[in-house]
């Protein structure tokens, strides 16, 4: 008989009560309160924009430097820093030129179908693993293995096999992902609170019913926290791989870029993935907000 | 009254992970419970009452003896029991509703009236209008009255509670109690009710058992003669004070027995 593998040692406590105690407050200071994050970030972003375009004035207006009381500060030239409106003319040529279009396709094929094939084979893996006790003793010393090595390292490899295409690239991503994905599913399968599964068998639940009501849903959490975890993973990836060897793609200009000392366009490149990975973690967010209804929520 | 369970010589053994030896948790308990009847079993703590219980729900099997529903030997959970669990373990990610048709769906019994099942069972148990709401929402008693309605809804010939109120305080625990009553008079469902609190057995069973220290085994029976239905103001008359003493003492005898010898484990 097959039941979530061998010993439970991990036993989830119960949430916490809410509490239940809420100030009432007029509906401008709620307002207010609910804004609040957002507008206190974007304050510092927007800060953090200005005193770093300030450096490229002080730059411009005072080439041998500004003196501040006893010190001296010489703001670092054009090629070490590029101010945020350097960035901005870069991207724009960037666009213009037209090479943007062919970088992302062939940027966003890879880290999509890395990504997402990462995705579907970490989470029915992880759910089987968790599942299976033998199966995870059978593929235990290989994802061990697998997990220890930096997987970018394997990259000669794909390149011999797979040429410096995106498919090289695309093996780099998956690999990369899958296993924050899959042992974070296995944990998730594995760390079920044993009273829900004494509740399931109490009212004579079959393996499936138990699968179905208990484990899927109990590993929600852990599936989402390995998703989110696998963007990061991904986005090396295809960076990583880019730069070692490639015909195009972001990762790609990045590196003919920095070897030309066009150090705007590196920025260029760097805000362009870095917007992908936060779009990417916030559509995770989303989807986890949607899937956990129940959780408690402070405040 | 026709027999609902009967425990006959019942003896249960868990294997030690580690040493790979048996301890013995129950050894060998004799018991009968009239269909109808609301028996409560206390004991000192690690006596086995959760494991008998777990055995009569079928989730434990028993190494010797028998235990017989209706005179069928239990072998497996079914539909004829449900338990109401010491810790609430609701589904956190179902509502108070769909925690309560849990086990229908389990036992594929969920159907068109299944709303209307849970809508009843909601305002037995006193929650009215929160149907809808997370258990993390709920206080650990309304959990408790969760745990209890889920139990309902599969309509059992046996309801099995296992020291159900045991981790609420002390008030919430009397209004519990109360509410067990109210509803056990309405369903009149044979139940077997454990618990270590003295008060509590007398104050809903119609007959007290009590076990021994591991290995538990039936040391004394109390009938108790109290007339239903009762109230919370019972707990200081002194026919209750003396049911209570009687307990008490047995199981205070107990407790001194075993610790002078700590029980063997055999191999
Ligand atoms: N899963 C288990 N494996 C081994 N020993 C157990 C297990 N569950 C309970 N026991 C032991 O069996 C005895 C009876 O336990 P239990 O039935 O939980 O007692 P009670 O409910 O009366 O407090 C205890 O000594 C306990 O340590
Ligand atoms: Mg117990």
């Amino acid at each position: 008989m097959a039941t979530p593998s061998g010993q439970l040692d991990t036993i989830a406590s119960p949430a916490e009560p809410q509490a239940l105690v809420r100030r009432p407050t007029d509906a401008r200071d709620r307002a207010m309160r609910r804004h609040e994050p957002t507008i206190i970030g974007a304050a510092a972003v927007v800060l953090f924009f200005v005193v770093w375009q300030g450096v490229g004035i002080i730059r411009e207006t005072a080439p041998e430097g500004l003196a501040l009381g006893p010190f001296k500060f010489i703001a670092p030239s054009q090629l070490f820093l590029p101010t945020p409106l350097d960035i901005a003319r870069a991207f724009q040529a960037y666009v213009q030129d037209g090479r943007i279009w062919k970088d992302v396709a062939v940027s966003g094929q890879e880290l999509l179908v890395g990504y997402v094939s990462a995705a579907l084979l970490g989470i029915v893996l992880g759910l089987l693993i968790g599942w299976y006790a033998r199966l995870r003793y059978a593929l235990d010393p290989f994802i061990t293995f697998l997990y220890a090595t930096p997987r970018i390292v394997l990259l000669p490899l794909f390149i011999i096999w797979f040429g410096i295409g995106v498919e090289s690239k695309i093996a780099v991503v998956f690999l990369g992902a899958i296993f924050a994905i899959l042992i974070n599913t296995a944990a998730g399968v594995r760390n079920l609170d044993v009273n829900l599964i004494k509740v399931a068998r109490s009212f004579g639940a079959s393996d499936l019913q138990l699968f179905r009501t208990i484990a899927l849903p109990g590993s929600v959490p852990f599936i989402l926290t390995g998703l989110r975890l696998g963007i990061g993973h991904a986005l090396t990836g295809v960076v990583v791989g880019e730069l070692v060897a490639a015909q195009f793609g972001v990762g790609q200009m990045m590196a003919v870029a920095g070897a030309t000392f066009q150090s705007s366009k590196v920025f260029a490149g760097l805000f362009l993935i870095a917007g992908t990975g936060m779009l990417m973690t916030f559509s995770l967010q989303k989807l986890e907000q949607r899937f956990e209804a129940w959780r408690p929520r402070p405040n | 009254m026709p027999t609902k369970l009967e425990a006959r010589r019942v003896g249960i053994h868990y294997r030690r992970q580690r040493s790979g030896e048996s301890l013995i948790a129950v050894d060998g308990v004799d018991l009968r419970i009239a269909s109808g009847e609301f028996v409560a079993i206390v004991g000192p703590s690690g006596c086995g009452k959760t494991t008998f219980l777990n055995a009569v729900d079928g989730l434990l099997p028993i190494a010797s003896g028998s235990l017989l529903l209706d005179g069928r030997e239990i072998t497996a959970p079914g539909p004829d029991r449900a338990m109401v669990f010491q810790q609430p373990s609701l589904l956190p990610w179902r509502t108070v509703t769909g925690n309560i048709l849990y086990g229908l769906e389990m036992q594929r019994r969920a159907g068109t009236e299944s709303r209307s099942t849970a809508k009843r069972l909601v305002e037995l148990v006193g929650l009215r209008g929160f149907d809808d709401s997370w258990p993390s929402e709920l206080s650990g008693g309304m959990q408790q009255r969760v745990n209890l309605a889920r139990a309902l809804a599969t309509d059992p010939e046996l309801l099995l509670l296992d020291e159900p109120f045991a981790a609420l305080d002390a008030q919430t625990r009397e209004t519990m109690q109360q509410e067990l009553l109210r509803v056990w008079n309405e369903t009149r469902k044979t139940a077997l009710f454990i618990t270590h609190d003295i008060a509590e057995a007398v104050y809903l069973a119609d007959r007290v058992i009590v076990f021994t220290a591991r290995p538990g085994r039936v040391k004394l029976e109390v009938a108790i003669g109290l007339p239903r239905p009762r109230d919370l103001r019972m707990k200081r008359e002194a026919g209750f004070v003396e049911y209570e003493r009687t307990i008490w003492e047995t199981i205070r005898e107990e407790v001194l027995r075993s610790e002078a010898s700590p029980p063997a484990a055999v191999a």
